[in-house]
């Protein structure tokens, strides 16, 4: 399932509804990211995050098909929340359900990894009064890297 | 064809959305930048190095050497910092 929004979400609601009534389910694995404050203590005001609308939905579509096809899972969860958030704030939520907790673990490290360098999101910080644009980082593209299946 | 900015592509083109009608022999990607790179100091400026830029086609990513066509929503933006 895919979630794109502004609100926030409830961790432990989500996760227990997921699982709600499915028995043969025996691990949920999860990850949660939060807005860090990457300038140092209390010098990042907020970050904005861009996105584009469709595309994303579609991406994130994609990748839970790809990983329910790579790994024995139950259900996957991604949620990702856009617009205007403050240090500590909970950005994504990805989760990934199965039997045994070897698929749910490298399902959930999958999802976020390719998230991170498909997912069309863009984070704008306010430090100090100015708005700057986060650059992507090399170690996102090796870290999804080490999931493809062609090489 | 429409063409959409993000993140500070828009910032530097000055409008999230256009529609343009590039020549016929705009049939790519990379000559459809080369061509909006003529179109304002800001086009020019958001596409000055085109090997950071990123490219969807009808919301798929799409290659530089990727044809493009009239009815396509094309969007440029840089890469992505999500999650």
């Amino acid at each position: 399932m895919i979630k794109v929004q502004t609100d926030d979400f409830d961790v432990g609601a989500e996760l227990a509804a997921l699982s709600r009534g499915r028995t043969e389910v025996g691990a949920v694995a999860s990850f949660i990211g939060l807005v860090r404050d990457v300038a140092g203590p209390g010098e990042l005001s907020a970050m904005t995050l861009e996105h584009y609308p469709g595309m994303t939905e579609r991406q994130l579509a994609q990748l839970e098909a790809e990983a329910l096809a790579r790994w024995p899972l139950d259900k996957v969860l991604i949620i990702h929340r856009h617009g205007r958030l403050l240090p500590g704030d909970q950005i994504v939520l990805c989760a990934a359900t199965s039997s045994h907790r070897e698929a749910a673990f490298e399902a959930c490290a999958f999802l976020m990894d390719w998230l991170k360098t498909r997912a069309p999101f863009w984070k704008l910080e306010e430090v100090g009064g100015e708005s700057n644009w986060v650059a992507a980082r090399q170690g996102d593209d090796d870290a999804a890297a080490r999931w493809k299946t062609d090489k | 064809m429409k063409v959409l900015y993000f993140s500070w592509l828009r910032d530097r083109v000055g409008v999230a959305e256009e529609a343009v009608q590039p020549p016929g022999d705009v049939t790519t990607v990379a000559e459809l930048m080369t061509w909006l790179t003529q179109q304002s100091d800001g086009h020019a400026e958001a596409f000055k190095d085109p090997a950071i830029v990123r490219c969807a086609i009808n919301q798929d990513y799409a290659k530089a050497d990727a044809p493009i066509s009239a009815g396509d929503e094309v969007a440029f933006f840089p890469p992505v910092t999500g999650g």
